[in-house]
């Protein structure tokens, strides 16, 4: 990025808080509308509590986990349901449901079956594993054939296969579809927690937040998430690419 | 390995209401350098997919005979590389059972700039990913081979340097070439198969012949 665009941005930022630092102005209640100043007040009251670190470490650990379980799952099953067809016409209705049921059914039924405390792990297994999967398929549908064909005439074995011509064909379908699953995991994740409320987790502390009508720790949380899950989505995209990375080398 | 023939017998091959074989008998000597000529579209490429078992014959048959116990490979009209891979990764791909990677780098050191063997094949020029190809076909075991216009955008001095390097590479293999350029059959020496001239309406029962 260069400098003044750089410039731009921040001043096109600058613009929008000020805009809503006179909304809230205007509204003068902080009950309904809050401005940026209290925002970041009961942000920095927040961080230095052993309960704000405990209720982030928690929650991150319970859907990273969710999400790691859902993209390994979705990246195996996917592979065997793209070799079997059998099995990926069994498949195609479990996912069709997995897709379209809403987040909170699946929450309910969950809370009924499995309790709160793992309720985050659960959720965004549940929305990330058909992403993965249809992805994956995608991608392997996308495989070169003619590359196929190279490697049949010269017998390439299937290490080879995989690395050389599966391989290079999955990884776009596999960034954009982590992309997409590692946002919707966070959200529904949380979502799924404000409805459970496992103790110590960011759920519970949004929802408390909604008891207490704090609306100002509410926009702090808020933040909270929308930065970690930034982080998440840096963090894991480029292990995918060294890991992706390390199987394109020949040893 | 010993010498062998790849005998054609009989083969047809149609698309709908075009044929493009109709009872084709050849018979081919490995060692031999064969150039396969003829305009676009005529049917060569058709041929050695068959060849390569990638397509069914309609009618007819084809065999190594007697069986060399190897197969053949191929050069393809495309290049078919592993664009996010290197040279001697191409190359390791298909020929890593019989060669390390010092002999393949000395190989391919042959034929392209050693700068380039180490860069992914999705930065090298259409030149150079031909000679790749071909090199590929060359290193890996294999007891004929089909090159499909294998000299294509390739310069003058590359090309003189490439056939050279397939006549060294090809001894006691069976070589097929499809090509439009009389002075690469020269140059390889090739002996000229245009069994073309049969497929016409009018004479589809004449046998085959190599002129």
């Amino acid at each position: 990025m260069s400098p003044s665009s750089r410039i731009r941005k921040i001043v096109i930022l600058l613009f929008w808080v000020a805009i809503w630092q006179t909304a809230a102005q205007l509204i003068d209640n902080s009950i309904v509308f809050v401005g940026p100043y209290p925002v970041l007040c009961a942000l920095f009251n927040l961080l230095p509590t052993p309960g704000f670190w405990l209720s982030v470490g928690s929650s991150l650990g319970k859907i990273s986990l969710g999400f790691l379980a859902a993209f390994l799952c979705g990246l195996a099953i996917g592979c065997l349901a793209y070799h079997f067809t059998l099995l990926r016409e069994f498949l195609e209705p479990i996912i069709r449901l997995m897709k379209s049921v809403p987040v909170a059914s699946f929450v309910i039924l969950a809370l009924i079956g499995i309790g709160s405390e793992n309720l985050a792990v659960f959720i965004s297994f549940l929305v990330v594993f058909p992403i993965l999967y249809v992805n994956t398929i995608a991608g392997l549908e996308n495989t070169d054939q003619k590359l196929l064909e190279m490697a049949q005439i010269f017998s390439v074995t299937p290490a080879g296969r995989f690395r050389c011509i599966y391989l290079p064909a999955l990884l776009p379908y596999l960034t954009s579809g982590c992309r997409i699953a590692l946002g919707m995991s966070w959200k529904s994740g949380i979502a799924a927690e404000v409805i459970g409320i496992p103790s110590h987790t960011i759920g519970e502390n949004l929802y408390m937040a909604k008891i207490y009508l704090s609306t100002a720790e509410l926009l702090a949380w808020t933040i909270v998430i929308i930065l970690i899950s930034a982080l998440f989505e840096k963090v894991f995209l480029l292990l995918l690419e060294k890991g992706v990375r390390l199987c394109f080398r020949f040893s | 390995m010993l010498p062998f023939q790849l005998i054609i017998r009989n083969l047809s091959k149609s698309y709908g209401e075009l044929q493009v074989w109709n009872r084709l008998n050849l018979t081919l000597d490995s060692g031999q350098t064969y150039c396969l000529m003829g305009s676009s579209g005529i049917g060569k490429t058709t041929l050695f997919r068959i060849l390569l078992g990638l397509e069914q014959p309609d009618d007819g048959s084809f065999s190594l005979e007697p069986s060399p116990g190897c197969k053949l490979t191929a050069v393809f009209q495309e290049d078919r590389l592993c664009e996010a891979f290197t040279p001697i990764d191409n190359v390791y791909l298909t020929a890593g059972s019989v060669l390390n990677r010092r002999q393949i780098i000395d190989e391919l050191s042959r034929l392209l700039p050693r700068e380039s063997l180490t860069r992914p094949v999705s930065t090298l020029s259409g030149g150079m990913k031909r000679r790749v190809a071909i090199a590929r076909a060359l290193l890996s075991p294999s007891c004929g081979i089909l090159m499909d216009e294998p000299f294509t955008g390739l310069d003058e001095r590359t090309r003189h340097l490439v056939i050279e390097y397939v006549k060294e590479k090809t001894s006691g293999r069976l070589l097929v070439v499809a090509t439009h350029q009389e002075e690469d059959m020269q140059a390889l020496s090739g002996i000229l198969l245009c069994p073309f001239d049969v497929i016409s309406p009018t004479i589809q029962t004449a046998p085959p012949r190599l002129c």
